[in-house]
C-alpha cells in the first residue's frame, strides 16, 4: 500500500487527534479497531512508524487487550455474558448452543465473516441474566432453546438488508 | 457561560435554580441506566416525551432521564415526583395511562406498583419499597434523582459546594486531616485508609503529581462503579478535584472499562460541563489551583484494575503489574507520585467535606466507617445495587433487602469480593459487612460484588469458574500465577469431571498457599481465595466428587445424567424435536427415553418440557 | 551505607542496591532464573523470594527487586521459602522438563517428582532474551506477546525480523533452550551436544529465523 492511500490518511488523522502522544497507543488502536473491525498488519506497522514506538511494543499491546483482534471479525458480533450472575443462571449452556448453531468456537468467526462469538465477563446488566448481545441489541433471560430463534431473527433482518 | 469563580457565585446559581424549579411540579424520572436501558427504558422516556408534547403538557409536567436507581430486577423503573410514586416494569404502552392518571390527576396505576412477594402488599412510594427501606443511600443518594448529563441538576442538589468549601476555606493539610479522621477506606476492595494514602502522596518528593480514578470494575457480577459513573459522574469529579488540590496534583485520569460506553459518555459530558463552569481548568474558585481530567478507556483486561497494571496501561503499555516495593504514591504514573482511588471512594469525599469527618465516622463499625455498596445478584429475588452501613449483617442484605432466595430455594453460600474473594456459608450469615470480618472469614470486601448461591450451585464448579476466569485474565508474567492457577484449574476441572484423586486435595491446598505467597500482584495473590474458602467450608462436596464421583448439586455435566420421569412424561415429543444430538427416542404419546451415550447434557430438553418430566441425577 | 541482617549476619550495603545483589556479594546463595546482573531485574520467576522483617511486619519479597533498607532482617532459607521455591520449580519442570538448568536447580533442592501433567515447551517466559536483545544488543527484535496462557516470546507478526542482527545473544542467555544430553553414543565417544551449536533453521526454513517461536529447529526433540 502506498503512503498516499486514503486508508493511511485515515490512520494519520487518528494519530494526529492524539497529538502523536506515545501513551495514547491504546486509544489510537481502539479507533483503528472501530474503523476496520480488527487491526490490520499494515496499520500496526504504520502506527509504530508514525508514533516512533517499537514494533514489539505495538504488537505486544495489540495482543494483550481483549478489545483488539488481529484477524477480521464477523459482521454480527454475538457476545454471551459469562459473568458470575449469568453463569449461575446457565449462560455457559447458552454459549454452547450458539457455538453449536454457528459451528464455530468462542473467539472465532464464521468463514463467511457474518458472525463472531465472543464470551464476555460482566456487562453490568445482571438482573437480565443470562444476557446475550448481538451487535448492540440486548437479549435477556436467554436459554439454549431461544438461541436458534434469536439467530434466525438476526439473519432474517440481515437478509432483508 | 460565565465561569463560577467564588462560593457566593455558586450559591447564587444554586438559589436561582431552586427558584426556577417548582418542587411541586409533577416530574417523571425514567431510569436510563444500562440495566433498564436493556429492557427498553429509552422507548419509555421517548413515549413520555411524545405523550407530554401531544397533550400540550410541557409547562405543567417535567420529564427527566436519570441514571441507575439500583432496583434493576424491576426495570424499567419510573418514579413520579414530587410524591415519589414508584412504578416498575413500565412499558411504552403504559405511558399514556400514567400521564393522564398519575401526572394529571394524582391517581395511581395499580398494576405498575411494586408488590412485596412476602406480604402481598403494594407499596406506593419509592422509600417504602423494602428494597430501599433498609438501605442507607448516601453515595448513591442522587442516583435516580438527577439527570447525569446536566450539571445544573447536580448543582441544584448542592453539587460543588464541597469543592468551594475545601478550596476556599481549608488548607491542604486540613482537608487530608478531615479525610483521615473520617475513617474513609478504599472502596475498590483493598480498604487502605484513604487519608493516609493522600498524606503519603502529598509528602512524596516531586512537583508533578497525578490523581487517578479507577473505574475499571472488572469483577464479574459487580456493577456499582458502572452505576455511579453513569448516574452521578460529577460526584466523582468533585472528589477528584478536592483530592488533587490536597495532594498537589494538577492532572487527573479517569480509567474506565471500554465495556461501559454509557459511563464513558456521561463522564466526558460531565468533564466538559465542569470545565465550562470553571470547576476544572485554571484558577479554580480563584485559588490559583489548576487541574484537568482526562478519560482513559480500558483496553479490556481485568488485571488493569490492579493499580500498577492500570498505570502501565495509561502509559500505553501492556497491563503488566510491577512489584510495589516502592509505592505508587511515591513513584507511579511516569514515575511520579500518583494517588489512585476507586471512583466510589472519590465520590465519598464531597460528602465528608460537606458533613464533616465526625458525621462519617459515626456510621459503620469501629474499623470500617461509612457505607459499602454491593451489587446484589445471583439467586436472589431483588437483584440490584445496594448501599448499606458498614456492619450490616449479610442476612439482612440478602433477605430483607434482597427479598430472599429466588424460587423459594435454600440458601447455600454468598460470594463477595469477586474472583479475589471467597464463599461464605449459611452458618456465617450473621457476619457483619466489614473489611476485617470478611477477610477473617476467608473472603474480602472487594469491589462490591455479592453473589447469592442456592442449593443448585456446585461449589466445586464455582471454584472452577473463578479459576478459569483468573487464568484467562492473568497477565502471565510471573510463574506462580500463570502456572499455579493453571494447575489448580486442572485439578478442580478433573474433580468436576470425576477424575479427581484423593491426593489432589492436598496438592490443591499446597498450590493455593504458594500462589498466594509468591505471586507478583494482587490478582495472583488472591486467586486461591475461592479454592481455599470452598475447601474450608464445603470440603464434603469436594470429597463427594473425588470419592463417590457424584455432584450433590447436580451441576457437573460428567457426573450427572438427564433422565425422563415415566410418571410425568406425556410423549408430547417437545424434547425429541429440539435435541441437538437426536439423543431422545420415543413414539408419540409414549414414554420418551434419553440415550446417555449421545446426550451432551445441554439442558435444552429440560427447558422445553412443559410437564417438568426431565430431571438430572 | 545501610546496615541490615541477612540470615542473622549483620552486613553493610550501598543504598539503592537490592537484597539479591547484597546477598550474593556476601556469598549467600539465592537461586534465580530470570535474573542476570547485566540486565534490569524482572521479578517474574519468583525463585529469589526471601522473607523480610522491616520492623512492622514480615513478608515475602522478590530479592532481585527489593531495595535494601536500614535495619531490615532478611531470611533467605526459611521453611516457607524453601517449600515455595520447590513448588515453583516443580511447576516450571512440568512445563519444560528437558531443561538442564531447571533439572540442576531441582537436584540442588531435592526435588525428585513432578506431580503435574507434563508438557514439553521450550520457553519458560523468563524474558531474559527479550531484555538481552533490547538492553545489551540494542535491537529489541523480540518481545512478549499475548496474555496469560497465550503469552509467548516472538517477533512482531511472527515473521523474520528486519532488525534482528543474528547475533545469537538470545540463544546464549536462554536458560532453557539447550541441546539435550543424548548420552554416550558408543564407548569413548562424547555427545558434545552442549558445546556444538549450529543453527538448523536454515535447513528447515530456508533462512536464518532467530525467533524463539518454538520452531525447535535448534533443539532436536526425540519423537515419542
Amino acid at each position: 500500500m502506498a503512503g498516499s492511500d486514503p486508508e493511511y490518511s485515515k490512520v494519520d488523522k487518528i494519530i494526529e487527534s492524539y497529538s502523536f502522544e506515545k501513551s495514547a497507543l491504546i486509544a489510537i488502536l481502539q479507533e483503528i479497531e472501530n474503523l476496520y473491525n480488527y487491526l490490520p498488519d499494515w496499520a500496526l506497522k504504520y502506527v509504530s512508524e508514525k508514533l516512533n514506538v517499537p514494533m514489539t511494543r505495538v504488537y505486544g499491546v495489540a495482543s494483550f487487550y481483549d478489545a483488539f483482534h488481529l484477524t477480521p471479525r464477523g459482521k454480527h458480533l454475538i457476545r454471551v455474558c459469562l459473568g458470575t450472575a449469568c453463569y449461575l443462571r446457565g449462560s455457559a449452556r447458552v454459549l454452547e448452543a450458539v457455538e453449536r448453531e454457528l459451528g464455530i468456537n468462542d473467539g472465532e468467526t464464521t468463514p463467511d465473516l457474518q458472525f463472531s462469538i465472543q464470551s464476555v465477563r460482566c456487562l453490568g446488566a445482571c438482573a437480565l441474566a443470562p444476557v446475550m448481545i448481538v451487535g448492540e441489541r440486548y437479549f435477556d433471560k436467554m436459554t439454549p432453546t431461544k438461541v436458534r430463534r434469536v439467530l434466525k431473527r438476526v439473519q432474517g433482518r440481515n437478509e432483508k438488508n | 457561560m460565565k465561569k463560577i469563580r467564588t462560593p457566593e457565585e455558586l450559591e447564587a446559581l444554586r438559589n436561582s435554580l431552586l427558584q426556577q424549579r417548582d418542587p411541586n411540579k409533577p416530574c417523571v424520572r425514567v431510569c436510563l441506566g444500562t440495566g433498564c436501558r436493556a429492557r427498553g427504558s429509552v422507548d419509555v422516556i421517548g413515549a413520555f416525551k411524545d405523550e407530554i408534547k401531544r397533550q400540550g403538557l410541557a409547562i405543567k409536567v417535567d420529564s427527566k432521564q436519570t441514571g441507575c436507581h439500583g432496583f434493576c430486577e424491576r426495570g424499567p423503573v419510573v418514579v413520579i415526583g414530587p410524591k415519589e410514586i414508584f412504578y416498575q416494569r413500565v412499558k411504552p404502552r403504559d405511558v399514556p395511562e400514567i400521564v393522564s392518571k398519575t401526572l394529571l390527576n394524582g391517581k395511581v396505576v395499580d398494576r405498575l406498583l411494586y408488590v412485596d412477594p412476602a406480604t402481598g402488599k403494594k407499596t406506593l412510594y419509592e422509600y417504602e419499597v423494602p428494597f430501599y427501606k433498609k438501605q442507607r443511600r448516601q453515595i448513591l443518594a442522587n442516583n435516580g434523582r438527577i439527570d447525569p448529563t446536566n450539571i445544573l441538576d447536580y448543582i441544584a442538589v448542592g453539587g460543588y459546594q464541597a469543592l468551594a468549601k475545601a478550596i476556599t476555606t481549608m488548607s491542604c493539610e486540613e482537608i487530608i486531616d478531615t479525610v483521615e479522621k473520617s475513617g474513609l477506606r478504599g472502596l475498590g476492595g483493598g480498604g487502605f485508609p484513604t487519608g493516609r494514602k493522600w498524606r503519603l502522596c502529598r509528602k512524596a518528593a516531586g512537583d508533578t503529581k497525578f490523581v487517578i480514578g479507577n473505574g475499571d470494575e472488572g469483577d464479574p457480577g459487580a456493577f456499582s462503579d458502572r452505576s455511579l459513573m453513569e448516574a452521578n459522574p460529577h460526584s466523582i469529579l468533585e472528589g477528584m478535584i478536592i483530592g488533587a488540590y490536597a495532594v498537589g496534583a494538577n492532572q487527573g485520569y479517569l480509567y474506565v472499562r471500554a465495556e461501559y460506553p454509557l459511563a464513558l459518555k456521561h463522564l466526558q459530558i460531565a468533564i466538559d460541563q465542569a470545565r465550562e463552569y470553571g470547576f476544572l481548568g485554571n484558577n479554580i474558585f480563584s485559588s490559583g489551583f489548576d487541574f484537568g481530567i482526562k478519560i482513559n478507556r480500558g483496553g479490556g483486561a481485568f488485571v488493569c484494575g490492579e493499580s500498577s497494571a492500570l498505570v502501565a496501561s495509561i502509559e500505553g503499555k501492556m497491563g503488566e503489574p510491577r512489584a510495589k516495593y516502592i509505592h505508587t504514591v511515591e513513584r507511579g504514573l511516569w514515575n511520579k507520585p500518583t494517588n489512585l482511588n476507586n471512583v466510589k471512594t472519590w465520590a465519598s469525599v464531597p460528602l465528608i467535606i460537606n458533613n464533616g469527618a465526625d458525621w462519617y465516622a459515626k456510621i459503620g463499625t469501629e474499623k470500617s466507617k461509612g457505607t459499602a455498596i454491593f451489587s446484589l445478584v445471583g439467586k436472589v429475588n431483588n437483584t440490584g445495587l445496594v448501599e448499606v452501613q458498614m456492619g450490616t449483617p449479610l442476612k439482612e442484605i440478602i433477605y430483607d433487602i434482597g427479598g430472599g432466595i429466588l424460587g423459594g430455594k435454600k440458601f447455600k453460600a454468598v460470594q463477595t469480593g469477586g474472583p479475589s474473594g471467597g464463599c461464605i456459608p449459611e452458618e456465617l450469615l450473621d457476619l457483619p459487612v466489614d473489611f476485617e470480618r470478611l477477610t477473617e472469614a476467608g473472603s474480602m470486601m472487594g469491589s462490591g460484588g455479592m453473589i447469592v448461591m442456592d442449593e443448585d450451585t456446585c461449589m466445586v464448579d464455582v471454584a472452577r469458574y473463578f479459576l478459569d476466569f483468573l487464568q484467562y485474565e492473568s497477565c502471565g508474567k510471573c510463574v506462580p500465577c500463570r502456572e499455579g492457577i493453571k494447575r489448580m484449574l486442572e485439578i478442580v476441572t478433573d474433580t468436576t469431571a470425576g477424575r479427581g484423586k484423593e491426593e489432589d486435595l492436598e496438592l490443591l491446598q499446597e498450590l493455593a498457599e504458594t500462589v498466594k505467597d509468591f505471586s507478583l500482584c494482587g490478582l495472583g495473590k488472591t486467586a486461591p481465595n475461592t479454592v481455599l474458602s470452598t475447601l474450608r467450608y464445603f470440603r464434603e462436596e469436594y470429597e463427594s466428587h473425588v470419592r463417590d464421583k457424584k455432584c450433590p448439586a447436580g451441576i457437573c455435566k460428567d457426573l450427572i445424567e438427564y433422565f425422563i420421569l415415566e410418571d410425568k412424561c406425556t410423549g408430547c415429543g417437545a424434547c425429541l424435536k429440539l435435541c441437538p444430538q437426536q439423543a431422545i427416542q420415543g413414539e408419540p404419546k409414549k414414554l420418551h427415553i434419553i440415550n446417555p451415550a449421545k446426550c451432551i447434557r445441554c439442558g435444552i430438553c429440560r427447558d422445553a418440557c412443559p410437564y417438568e418430566a426431565i430431571i438430572t441425577r | 551505607m545501610v546496615t541490615l541482617t541477612i540470615n542473622g549476619a549483620k552486613v553493610q550495603a550501598e543504598e539503592g542496591s537490592t537484597i539479591l545483589e547484597v546477598a550474593r556479594f556476601y556469598g549467600f546463595d539465592i537461586p534465580t532464573i530470570c535474573y542476570h546482573d547485566e540486565l534490569t531485574p524482572y521479578g517474574a520467576c519468583r525463585l529469589c523470594m526471601v522473607e523480610v522483617d522491616d520492623g512492622k511486619r514480615t513478608r515475602l519479597v522478590a530479592s532481585c527487586l527489593y531495595p535494601v533498607r536500614e535495619g531490615i532482617k532478611v531470611r533467605t532459607h526459611t521453611e516457607r521459602v524453601i517449600k515455595g521455591r520447590k513448588l515453583i520449580l516443580e511447576l516450571l519442570l512440568a512445563r519444560c522438563p528437558n531443561s538442564k538448568t531447571l533439572q540442576d536447580l531441582a537436584s540442588k533442592m531435592g526435588l525428585e517428582k513432578v506431580r503435574f501433567k507434563m508438557e514439553n515447551e521450550d520457553c519458560i517466559l523468563c524474558g531474559l532474551c527479550v531484555r538481552m536483545c533490547a538492553e545489551q544488543m540494542g535491537s529489541g527484535a523480540i518481545g512478549f506477546v499475548g496474555r496469560g496462557q497465550k503469552r509467548e516470546v516472538v517477533t512482531p507478526f511472527r515473521t523474520a525480523s528486519e532488525i534482528c542482527r543474528n547475533c545469537g545473544a538470545c540463544m546464549f542467555i536462554c536458560p532453557v533452550v539447550e541441546l539435550q544430553c543424548r548420552g554416550v553414543k558408543s564407548p569413548g565417544e562424547l555427545c558434545n551436544s552442549c558445546l556444538v551449536f549450529t543453527p538448523q533453521c536454515l535447513e528447515k526454513y530456508g533462512q536464518v529465523m532467530c525467533t524463539l517461536d518454538s520452531c525447535g529447529a535448534c533443539v532436536e526433540k526425540e519423537e515419542k
